[in-house]
């Protein structure tokens, strides 16, 4: 077969520093006609810059100083910028990982894309019309012929991404450059755009280039594919191939630190340290440092191509033909200790929520009337026993983290209770609150905006200490100097518990890894001792390496320390790994609540079912069927009358859209609210 | 004793500020965590060489804050001194020449005669226009066409021999200083300094002095008997002029500045993070205070207090005291109407800031609202504050010129550069034209906004800490043996003050 893209040896250096980073370091693949080529890698390794390399759009402060990019035999490099904008668009698309930041507010969908048409094809007024219909059409936007008029603020992220990849369509490429496309996009809306995707491909036998850091899109999606790691790749190989032999220690171990329901009771298998800076000259592997299996020769020798088989090579010395004997493979996960030894705990409610409203007004005019309500959070009960793990599922925007915001009272809630053993939070002040805030902690989603810049890692952690007056003495007279000894000694203990070295808290955050700030911010919440801990999120920004990490770190605290979780996220792998039960949650409702195995074993509400069913799975499964859903997320302002689901159910029923369901009961932790299911009568 | 030492209003304050920034490089000179980020400062090039360029301003600002009534020759009729209605400064002092050698009109720079023809009766009673002579200005020439142009150049080569002089005791004193203090020889410290490795950049500083000294040594050796920048329509040396105008410019700009920011950080931070009500009514404030323009209201402060003090003339016993309240209101109004733009900034900063992560860890860790201001919000809005600040600098200077030209200024006996602009913009009209009071003003304007720019930017880039890793990688490529000692020096030095600043 012929090859559509052809790149050879990319060398891309990023001027940021003083020394040139070499975010794509000798990069070489080829992309055949139709098919799916995945680029597979976590943040930092290069990926992005390599499409931006093929495009030309990199950055002011890149360069691309070696290399060749063919396409159908035709060096990108040596064009013109006036020709490489004849290729743009119309040979070579690309869509972007953000669709709220890629569309132009300011301009409608159908001028966005008439401009690539008016670029690339000499079409006239009503035939430029035409194919904007068809466009949006093909990616499934409904009533076209109005919608194409709105702008994209009137579009939902999941119809922007579509808009996305219309606009990308329109010059008919060959080549279509997808860059992380779902990244930002609920499970839901991912699969009805992977869905999108895998269709067109097939009608217009397009090639895609797919830049992901997720193992379950990669394993849906492509045909072949190759890993990079620190800019350069380092395995090659069909999906099949991958998914059952990885051959890189790199590949292998990524494998072994996703999380997953088989590995509930023991520790994930986590890649020490980070990505390398790429700012040096590697004098051997690259990966040597993180490998379990390096051998002497990985630290001074720069390993080759080495085929596994035909088509499946591997930068790797392992696959030496003389290769040393390989090393039995560290892959014994140490046991974590179940929590049976302690589950005997009383059942007693750490936390209890009963009929939580979260209400934001919306006020319109002069004297800001309040013309409606956002309802963030409408009427949700959930309870959390002491150490145990309560996991919050459900897709952005529907009320999770307000949740969790205003179980801690950071939000007032609108009515309902939140008692905390035993003790009312709603109705308490501010000063009230304080002597109790000490047993609820919260650790928030970005590392990078949840530590203050501008102060060191000490005062940090002290501030909680010092706020709630945390381990000072009864005894006032020997407060003065050695509470502040037993202070540091305190924060030195802190540190030590989530596997910081001491002398990191004479530093600043900036001088932290995505990781390394989530532990600080873990070793803030801890500083207080807390009982009840609200995770929001704590993995999502992070790659899965680094999340095994910190997932390892929380379940051993979990263990050790015996705190409660309320774990609010939207990654089922993470829930399954972690919770022992699982709240679904649906435009400010819990539809589902149950135990782990329940919920995931046997879903009962359609949308718990929708939602397992769209998250993409490594190991094919050949019954597996995914329940698409139709349209987004409604608006909270405006929720659909009676059951929220029933516009986007395939089962909606008269009854749905007329009245809310009440609970139906299976056991008795396990409880639904859908009309499917004959509900009890109540009691 | 032969003077009465007087201290203006103006002055205290300055001197305030001054003792606020000696405190606060104490403090600082205490705390090694502190110190470190203004240590950083002192690694900038441009930052330094602009710091030494300020010094000079600050000094000569400094030296005419220094006030004073010397004595009079003649006693009161009671036996006690008495002292002369003028208030000087030290630096009227040092540059008495300067201050006293007044022409009869506008002579151009370095010249022998008049710049306009008057009319000059000869000893036989002829009259002839021709351009006069000078009454200091070259006055030792016998001939001035021909020897003026050798003279001046034989003194300016004299003052350039003493401003290289100077630099070079200077410099030797630095070396020596240097080469003590790391206990080494001159030769390496002297090659460190060449090949510009020292962590302070003494190149740059070195180099920047000798400018300065230069032009100082020559500027020295021929103002003593010519006016270097010339005479304005009065006689007045421009030169004079110019220094004087340095404090006014520096007291216009730090003083409403220290004026402002009370307003604007207090007002804005809360503002952005409180909202609602408090929000409504710091909104509202200013906003009806941004839709007055300033000028207007600047312009009716600033008569009223004119009244004020004409009308209650008793209560100032020198012109000068005088002049000085009417500086310091122009300070307060200038400060009053200027903290809008800024208050504006920081309320978005602070919108910006309270919804982040930290900032809601800190709510839930229960800390009170003025520390989180303090501790979270302030540090983080400090940035904006210093460009606004400096941006504000060389705003203010413009806006006092602005406020002279409509009468409304400093009084007309106190020099600064809105004046000397004022007074030049009138003869830009003129055949030929005047142009050296123009030009001299800007220069000295342009320089001290530009070093207070230059400076202000170092100190922004050193105080940002998530702009010091790529500095730090910036020297340790330079001098790789040096990269493993800074951090291990660094946390040694800190740990234990570390722990003996807590509060």
């Amino acid at each position: 077969m012929k090859n559509l893209l052809e790149i050879e040896n990319l060398e891309t250096l990023l001027h940021t520093g003083d020394t040139p980073v070499r975010a794509v370091d000798g990069l070489s693949l080829e992309i055949f006609p139709g098919e799916t080529f995945a680029l597979l890698g976590e943040s930092g390794c290069g990926k992005s810059m390599t499409a931006l390399s093929i495009m030309r759009l990199l950055p002011e402060v890149g360069e691309i100083v070696a290399g060749q990019v063919k396409i159908n035999g035709a060096d990108l490099l040596q064009l013109s910028e006036a020709g490489m904008r004849t290729i743009r668009g119309k040979r070579i698309s690309m869509i972007f990982q953000e669709p709220m930041l890629s569309l132009n507010p300011v301009l409608t969908i159908a001028e966005q894309i008439e401009e690539v048409l008016n670029q690339h094809l000499q079409l006239s007024k009503d035939a430029t019309k035409k194919r904007i219909q068809e466009l949006l059409e093909q990616v499934g936007i409904p009533d076209v012929a109005q919608r194409m008029h709105e702008y994209p603020f009137q579009f939902s992220g999941g119809m922007k991404q579509r808009a996305m990849i219309a606009m990308a369509l329109a010059g008919e490429p060959e080549l279509l450059i997808a860059d992380e496309p779902t990244t930002a996009l609920d499970v839901t809306i991912q699969a009805q755009v992977l869905d999108l995707m895998r269709q067109i491909q097939q009608r217009t036998h397009m090639a895609i280039l797919l830049i992901t850091h997720d193992l379950g899109v990669v394993a849906e999606m492509a045909q072949r594919i190759a890993v990079m790691y620190a800019g350069e790749i380092v395995e090659l190989a069909s999906r099949h191939d991958f998914f059952q032999h990885p051959a890189h220690p790199y590949s292998q171990q990524l494998f072994a630190s996703l999380p997953g329901k088989q590995k509930r009771d023991q520790a994930l298998a986590v890649i020490q340290g980070s990505v390398p800076s790429l700012a040096q000259q590697f004098n051997g592997c690259r990966f040597v440092d993180r490998c379990n299996q390096a051998l002497a020769i990985c630290h001074n020798t720069i390993p080759q191509w080495y085929p596994v088989t035909s088509d499946h090579q591997v930068r790797c010395h392992l696959y030496q033909q003389n290769a040393p004997e390989k090393l039995p493979i560290d892959n014994t996960n140490q046991c974590i200790t179940t929590l049976d030894a302690k589950s005997n705990t009383t059942e007693e409610a750490l936390l209890q929520v009963t009929d939580l409203k979260v209400h934001f007004p919306i006020r319109k005019g002069l004297l800001k009337r309040i013309v409606g309500h956002v309802k963030a959070v409408d009427g949700v009960s959930l309870k959390i026993v002491s150490g145990k793990t309560l996991a919050l599922v459900g897709e952005s925007g529907c009320g999770k983290t307000t949740i969790g915001k205003s179980i801690l009272q950071l939000i007032k809630p609108t009515t309902g209770s939140v008692r905390f053993r035993n003790q009312e939070l709603v109705a308490l002040k501010r000063s009230q609150l304080r002597q109790i805030r000490s047993q609820f902690q919260i650790i928030f989603q970005d590392p990078y905006s949840s530590l203050n810049p501008r102060m060191r890692i000490i005062e940090i952690l002290r501030e909680g200490m010092d706020a709630l007056t945390i381990g000072k003495k009864n005894d006032s007279k020997t407060r003065d100097q050695s509470s502040n000894y037993s202070r540091e000694e305190e924060i030195n203990a802190l540190l030590r518990q989530v596997g910081l070295p001491v002398e990191v808290k004479w530093r600043y955050p900036h001088e932290f890894s995505g990781g390394q700030r989530q532990r600080i911010a873990i070793a803030r919440a801890l500083a207080v001792n807390p009982e009840l801990l609200i995770c929001d999120e704590p993995t999502s920004a992070l790659d899965v390496s680094v999340q095994a990490q910190i997932l390892n770190l929380l379940k051993s605290l979990q263990n050790n320390l015996g705190l409660a979780f309320l774990f609010i996220t939207h990654n089922i792998a993470v829930v399954e790994y972690l919770a022992d039960e699982v709240a679904v949650m649906y435009l400010g409702r819990i539809v589902e609540y149950g135990r782990i195995n329940e919920v995931i074993n046997h879903p009962r509400h359609p949308y718990t079912q929708a939602l397992l069913s769209s998250v993409p799975q490594i190991a094919s499964n050949p019954d597996r069927h995914i329940i698409a859903l139709k349209g987004d997320l409604p608006s909270p302002v405006t929720p659909p009358t009676g059951c929220h689901f029933h516009p986007r159910c395939v089962s909606a029923m008269p009854i749905c859209r007329v009245t809310y369901p009440p609970a139906s009961t299976f056991s008795a932790t396990h409880t639904t609210h859908c009309f499917l299911y004959p509900h009890e009568q109540v009691s | 004793m032969p003077f009465s030492p007087i201290i203006l209003w103006t002055d205290t304050l300055i001197y305030l500020f001054v003792g606020i920034v000696l405190f606060l490089i104490w403090h600082v000179r205490r705390n090694e965590h502190l110190l470190a980020p203004w240590k950083r400062v002192g690694h900038s090039a441009s930052g330094m060489s602009a710091l030494t360029v300020l010094l000079f301003f600050l000094i000569a600002g400094l030296l005419d804050t220094i006030h004073f009534r010397p004595a009079l020759d003649h006693t009161a009729p009671n036996g006690e001194r008495v002292y002369s209605v003028e208030v000087l400064s030290v630096l009227d002092l040092l540059v008495t020449p300067l201050r006293t050698n007044m022409e009869k009109t506008y002579s151009a720079p370095l010249a022998t005669h008049l710049y306009a023809k008057e009319t000059i009766e000869l000893p036989d009673g002829k009259q002839i226009r021709i351009f006069a002579r000078l009454v200091y200005g070259g006055a030792h020439l016998q001939n001035p066409d021909i020897d003026h142009a050798n003279d001046i150049i034989w003194r300016s080569a004299k003052g350039l021999m003493a401003g290289s002089l100077v630099w070079c005791l200077l410099a030797a004193g630095l070396i020596i200083f240097l080469s003590h203090r790391h206990q080494e020889k001159f030769t390496p410290t002297i090659a460190a300094i060449l090949q510009r490795k020292t962590e302070i950049p003494w190149y740059a500083i070195l180099i920047t002095l000798l400018i300065l000294l230069l032009i100082i040594g020559c500027g020295t050796a021929l103002a003593s008997h010519y006016h270097v920048l010339g005479t304005d329509k009065v006689g007045q040396d421009i030169l004079y002029q110019s220094l004087k105008s340095i404090r006014i410019a520096l007291v216009i700009g730090t003083l409403t500045t220290l004026i402002m920011l009370p307003f604007a950080l207090l007002l804005g931070i809360m503002a952005g993070y409180f909202r609602g009500w408090i929000d409504d009514v710091i909104q509202y404030t200013y906003t009806t205070l941004n839709s007055i323009p300033s000028v207007l209201l600047i312009a009716a402060a600033v008569l009223m207090m004119q009244v004020y003090i004409e009308t209650h003339s008793e209560l100032f016993e020198t012109i000068a005291a005088r002049a000085d309240l009417r500086l310091l209101f122009l300070c307060i109004i200038l400060g009053v109407t200027s903290w809008t733009s800024l208050c504006r900034l920081l309320r978005g900063e602070a919108l910006k800031l309270r919804e982040l992560e930290y900032i809601q860890a800190a709510h839930a860790f229960g800390v009170s609202h003025w520390r989180i201001i303090t501790r979270h919000i302030l540090p983080n809005v400090m940035h904006i504050v210093l460009i606004a600040t400096v941006m504000d600098f060389s705003g203010l200077v413009l806006a006092e010129a602005v406020l002279s030209y409509v009468g409304v200024g400093v009084d007309p006996s106190m020099m600064s550069f809105g004046t000397m602009i004022n007074a030049a913009r009138l003869e830009m009209a003129r055949e030929p034209m005047v142009w050296w009071a123009l030009l001299s003003a800007f220069i000295f304007m342009f320089t001290l906004v530009l070093s207070a720019n230059l400076f202000a930017d170092a100190v922004q880039n050193a105080l940002d800490p998530r702009r010091r890793t790529l500095k730090q990688s910036k020297r340790f490529f330079q001098k790789p043996d040096n990269k493993e000692q800074t951090p291990s020096k660094l946390s040694q030095a800190i740990k234990p003050t570390g722990s003996s600043h807590q509060p």
